[in-house]
């Protein structure tokens, strides 16, 4: 499969990059070369086989939907590069 | 012999004799650190002078009786992708560059329960995404045997530290090898636990799937040590196992008559360096001297597990990764017109290259139209993988490969092709696919005197089987006694 330079602006989209001109390209041959070896999975003798999504018995887990306060609010809000009365800003998002 | 050329069960025996003081082990771990650290650059965050007030106030405490406990006052490193309350937790990242946790990690708390003293926080690739440390923002980590090289990765830090002596012990975390791998180019201990032993909360995901917080050590004994105190069930991971608590220092017997150990031969054919290969050949001499039973058996899933990997990997890590957005504990753009420049601007400069090349990848691998081809194609491979190692373990105890197709490599030698660097997980990857537990041993060195590495894998949960095999062949091989690291090559 041959990937395009559209196609990785529209996962670089997706993904919420930029990329700058020279990483398309690089990003391209590198997404060419590294699926042309995992391609490989389609020859492996999996028919008939189920899928696994994690490393142990899928089950859930289940527990009493019950409120816990985090009160360290403030060491939260440490991280935050711009608060404001106790809030994380951001810009305005409706016109 | 100095201080900090003992193993933490060795420093015990010398607290409980009172030949050593709480305080005296943590000094000579700061000095070790204040003449070591430039050559190795294995921490991201040092905490000596902490270390240092926190030991007299722990001196103090046994002292009186207040604390008790025979890991109380022992020091420990930990990699920078745990979570430390108070204490920057930077993933070795632009993007949490500043970043203090709220709350500790299990393990973490797990050691603050016990009074062990954090010396730091380790070096790492960038959100443990590389096999070299080299994708790190902060800095490159050098090898202690031999300062050109890298010390594998992506817990490189980690196992730098612990081969130079600048850490007793220390946790890393593994996802397809990245404790395994650094351990076995440092001449060191590492184990990676069965998937769902040790609780992965606090540990910042990388792929939730894989993911495996373990301990790196001088040698067998200290990891069983350090695997009895992180193992357990956990509520705040629902992927930890509720299971009854072992002993793994109990099975450290040092009899392995009759254990039935497989050598698949594909994890020593192309690709692996005959060097690597011929120390290996060694060491089944040695298992069989030591009266286990050895085979040759085919496993053909390693190219496939490879592949699957690195499907899988990366879509989960392109997940992961979403909730690095720049709004609440992140690296934020200086300059933005609205909330979707925000988001762009601040991943595409706070994101490395390495970490942007997999979000791609895994982006690309979950999209419409490739989703089949790739993720569900691999996600029954991983079935595959699977099956494939429980018909071994239906005959065999063990299975031993190389940790590593080679010795460590030449810092820069690689990083300019990833694919190449993928390759090299070749030994590992299967390991994390099938949730199985892995231990990286040392078994020699090569003509250069860069340390081989030896993988011992197990069945689901049988931890003790490998750790015992690994602890019979250290007994007999005595690789701290005959190699140590030289800090060739010096500074750059």
């Amino acid at each position: 499969m041959q990937v395009s330079r559209e196609e990785i602006l529209h996962i670089a989209n997706l993904a919420h990059l930029n990329l700058e001109e020279n990483e398309i390209e690089k990003y391209q041959t590198n997404l060419q070369d590294i699926l042309n070896f995992a391609n490989i999975v389609n020859n492996a003798p999996v028919e008939g086989l189920d899928i696994t999504v994690g490393a142990n018995e899928a089950k859930n887990v289940f527990r009493k939907d019950e409120i816990e306060i985090f009160e360290d609010n403030e060491s939260l809000l440490k991280n935050a590069i711009n608060p404001e009365q106790n809030m994380f800003k951001i810009p305005k998002v409706i016109n | 012999m100095n201080i900090t050329e003992f193993t933490v069960h060795e420093l015990q025996e010398k607290l409980k004799n009172k030949e050593l003081t709480i305080t005296e082990i943590t000094k000579a771990y700061v000095d070790r650190i204040n003449e070591k650290e430039k050559d190795v650059q294995a921490f991201v965050t040092t905490l000596t002078d902490e270390a240092i007030s926190q030991a007299k106030d722990i001196q103090a405490k046994v002292e009186s009786g207040e604390i008790k406990g025979d890991l109380a006052g022992i020091p420990i490193g930990i990699k920078d992708n745990l979570c430390t309350k108070g204490i920057k937790t930077t993933c070795s990242s632009k993007m949490l560059e500043n970043f203090i946790s709220p709350y500790n990690a299990t393990v973490v708390e797990k050691i603050n329960d016990e009074n062990m003293i954090d010396l730091g926080k380790l070096n790492m690739d960038e959100f443990a995404m590389g096999g070299s440390t080299e994708t790190s923002y902060f800095a490159k980590t050098r090898n202690p045997w031999n300062l050109t090289k890298v010390p594998g990765g992506s817990s490189g830090g980690s196992a730098a530290a612990v081969a130079s002596n600048m850490v007793p012990w220390a946790l890393g975390s593994d996802t397809g090898g990245s404790i395994r791998q650094p351990s076995s180019f440092c001449g060191v201990v590492g184990l990676k636990p069965t998937y769902g032993l040790v609780s992965r909360y606090g540990l910042v995901a990388f792929a939730s799937s894989l993911d495996q917080i373990g301990p790196i050590t001088k040698d067998v004994t200290d990891s069983a040590i350090l695997l009895n105190l992180i193992a357990g069930h956990d509520k705040k991971d629902t992927t930890s196992v509720d299971m009854p608590k072992k002993d793994y220092l109990k099975a450290l017997t040092g009899n392995i008559k009759g254990l039935k150990i497989a050598i698949p031969k594909e994890f020593f054919g192309e690709g692996i360096n005959e060097e690597v290969k011929n120390k290996l050949y060694e060491a089944i001499e040695t298992y069989k001297k030591l009266g286990a039973q050895v085979e040759e058996i085919s496993l053909d899933v390693a190219q496939y597990a490879l592949a699957t990997y690195y499907i899988i990997a990366c879509a989960e890590a392109s997940s992961n990764l979403g909730r690095f957005d720049g709004i609440r504990y992140t690296y934020r753009t200086q300059e933005f017109k609205n909330l979707k420049e925000l988001y762009k601007k601040s991943r595409s400069e706070g994101f490395g290259d390495e970490v942007k090349r997999r979000i791609i990848l895994g982006t690309y691998v979950l999209s419409s139209g490739y989703y089949d081809a790739y993720y569900k194609k691999a996600q029954q491979v991983r079935t595959l993988v699977t099956n494939e190692f429980n018909k071994a373990f239906e005959k065999y105890d063990v299975i031993l490969t190389p940790t590593s197709p080679t010795v460590a490599f030449g810092i820069g030698e690689k990083s300019n092709n990833p694919l190449e660097m993928y390759l090299a997980d070749i030994c590992t990857v299967s390991v994390n696919i099938a949730g199985l537990p892995g231990i990286s041993i040392p078994c020699g060195v090569d003509s250069q005197g860069m340390p081989i590495g030896m993988q011992l894998i197990g069945n689901k949960f049988c931890e003790e089987t490998i750790l015992n095999a690994a602890y019979t062949f250290e007994q007999e091989i005595k690789f701290r006694e005959n190699y140590k690291p030289e800090f060739k090559g010096g500074a750059k």
